[in-house]
């Protein structure tokens, strides 16, 4: 049993391992630390998202409207900075306040959420869908069909946000694995992760040992809008604007990356770590394609999608024997 | 088919009782989803405004579509209900709008076609075109002129269509036997962040490159993201194009790193519009096709291409 168990929980460890190797013998830059640099960077936004995603549908949720919010923020957050300067000047006070109207933005478009699905008892799916709809027709009309830009002072005040870090190692990454190292530690060692995990599992159940479902579903919309805003605060910093161009396909790529590892669309089980590994190997499907040639672009979202099935199939016949 | 044979008869038969008051001309394009189509957006609403006060005897209506089905709707909607006597449309996509604007045309309505041609010919009466071949042709000859020895040039497409294979098309051919070697071509879809990705992977193939063909202006701008982040020095300059008010502001001010830029103006629905105009309101004759060249802007006529209060 044991061991059955093991096989199924390398699946996506193995194929991020395969993935390695094939891209350092693919061209010989693959392994070098700015390489390295910018793909963990890069997978941070859908990472931190994923973190919280893997909560959503660990008890029984799901969320699309990730991807459009994260955009809705952005320009929240630019439009806040923007209209701010001529008070606050460009600098660290300006950036805390930035900071602190997505954090906010994030937790009430959660809490918008999580109020429709468990309050008002609507299906997740429909909830989010409209949801998505919403940011991401309400970041068009922000930015009037164009592209909302941070003002120039101000950009080169938060760029070390994306670009710099401590040792070498940049914010991104080290926000991502310290949010993925929290979401880890909840999922398996506090009451909560349980929680979650029983309700996806068994909802009726759940009720009668005394969960409280609907504050443990509310709880995980909540939890995922924060850190859709921890992500925009990543992102923001990057090329400072956002349009309606902006996170496109986000929810998709962050619950691809939640299934890929491990997470069971159905709820009832996550696996945080696993979630980490499905977002590595989604960042490094592209950058492998990137730095190959022979494969033509056009068939770059063909092998992606092919990558994913096969990840999930490795990890279904492992479950069909166990 | 049978919904749109009766819009076009109701259209036809309702039509003489409205000839001698207002004339309707019918406006539809698609949403403003990306910076462009932002800036068409923009300047569609601008003629519109313009034009309905110079001419009291026409009255417009607008209608975006996000999507072809969406836009098939607002113009059966706008032959049905409102009588239009001329269309202009700019094709979401050429397939799907060539049954509905040629019923417009059956109608006996006046049509105008913008930007991306129908998948038939002959049933516009106007076809105010953008230049996609042009475009890359413009684009090559000036990285010829600015790198007369040769070099290595990275390239970024936009989002695999029609229009982008035509621009890589008149580009190649353009640097055809110039020394200018392409080593390397992606998508970027004409947007910041994939192309902010693609150029980080194109930093780390390749040690040493010359310059860059965006071929669009947001996807300079996250070129250029990526070749700050990187520090490399070896990049001379990179090329966008469409007239990005931000980039035509760089060129203006004297930028080594954007020396340049290619129109595709996103005013060309405001031609359109306006010919349109004229050809129901006066004897001039407009027919015919009319193509937008692309033109090329540097340091000396950038001010001439900067519109500070258009969206893109």
């Amino acid at each position: 049993m044991s061991a059955k168990l093991d096989l199924r929980v390398l699946g996506p460890i193995l194929a991020l391992v395969a993935l390695i190797v094939v891209g350092a013998l693919l061209n010989s830059n693959f392994l070098s630390a700015g390489n390295i640099t910018n793909v963990l960077s890069r997978s941070a936004f859908i990472g931190i998202i994923a973190v919280g995603m893997t909560f959503v549908i660990t008890s029984g949720g799901l969320d699309l409207s990730v991807g459009s919010m994260a955009a809705f923020i952005a320009g929240l957050m630019i439009l806040v900075m923007n209209g701010l300067l001529p008070t606050l000047g460009p600098g660290v006070a300006l950036v805390l306040v930035g900071m602190l109207a997505a954090l906010l933005a994030g937790t009430i478009a959660g809490f918008v959420n999580g109020f429709l699905i468990t309050t008002m008892r609507i299906e997740a799916f429909i909830v989010t869908l409209g949801t998505m709809g919403i940011y991401r027709s309400l970041v068009t009309w922000l930015a009037d069909g164009g592209t909302l830009s941070l003002d120039f002072g101000m950009r080169t005040v938060i760029r070390p946000i994306y670009y710099d870090g401590i040792l070498g190692i940049s914010w991104p990454i080290i926000v991502f694995a310290l949010v993925a190292t929290l979401g880890e530690v909840i999922m398996r060692r506090a009451a909560f992760g349980r929680h979650a995990a029983a309700v996806g599992s068994n909802d009726q159940v759940a009720r009668y040992s005394s969960v409280n479902v609907n504050r443990v579903r509310m709880l995980t919309y909540v939890f995922l809008g924060i850190l859709v805003g921890v992500a925009t605060i990543m992102y923001v910093p990057r090329l400072g604007s956002a349009s309606s161009s902006t996170g496109v396909l986000w929810e998709l790529e962050a619950i691809a990356a939640v299934i890929i590892g491990g997470t069971m669309l159905k709820g009832g089980f996550g696996r945080v770590w696993g979630t980490v590994i499905g977002v590595l190997i989604l960042s490094l499907i592209d950058n492998i394609l990137n730095l190959t040639d022979g494969v033509s672009p056009y068939l770059n979202g063909a092998i992606q999608g092919v990558i994913i099935i096969l990840a999930v199939i490795l990890q279904r016949e492992r479950k069909a024997d166990g | 088919m049978k919904h749109l044979a009766l819009a076009a008869l109701v259209a036809a038969t309702a039509l003489p009782a409205m000839a001698q008051d207002v004339k309707v001309i019918g406006v539809s394009i698609p949403a403003a989803t990306h910076g462009w189509a932002g800036g068409m957006n923009f300047h569609a609403q601008q003629a519109v405004e313009r034009l309905e006060e110079v001419y009291p005897q026409l009255d417009f209506v607008l209608a975006t579509a996000s999507d072809p089905s969406k836009q098939v709707n607002d113009i059966e909607d706008m032959l049905a209900t409102r009588n239009i006597s001329a269309l202009v449309v700019l094709p979401f996509e050429s397939e799907p709008l060539t049954g509905p604007v040629k019923a417009v045309a059956d109608s006996g309505a006046w049509v105008t076609v913008v930007d991306r041609g129908l998948a038939q010919d002959g049933i516009e009466d106007l076809y105010v075109a953008g230049d996609n071949p042009g475009f890359g042709r413009v684009s090559g000859e000036y990285m010829v002129s600015k790198m007369p020895d040769g070099g290595k040039i990275v390239a970024l497409r936009g989002i695999p269509t029609t229009i982008d294979n035509e621009r890589v098309d008149g580009f190649q051919s353009a640097i055809e036997g110039s020394g200018i070697e392409i080593v390397d071509m992606e998508h970027g879809n004409w947007n910041r962040d994939d192309s902010f990705t693609v150029m980080q992977d194109f930093l780390s193939k390749h040690p040493q490159l010359d310059a860059v063909w965006a071929s669009d202006d947001d996807m300079a701008i996250g070129v250029l993201a990526a070749i700050e982040a990187a520090g490399r020095d070896d990049i001379q300059f990179v090329l966008g194009g469409a007239g990005m008010k931000e980039m035509i502001k760089r060129t203006a001010d004297g930028d080594q790193m954007i020396p340049a830029n290619v129109t595709y103006p996103p005013s060309m629905i405001a031609t359109a519009i306006e010919m349109t105009a004229v050809g129901l309101t006066s004897t001039a004759p407009v027919a015919g096709t009319f193509t937008i060249g692309s033109v090329l802007v540097t340091q000396d006529n950038a001010l001439d291409f900067y519109y500070p209060d258009s969206p893109f």
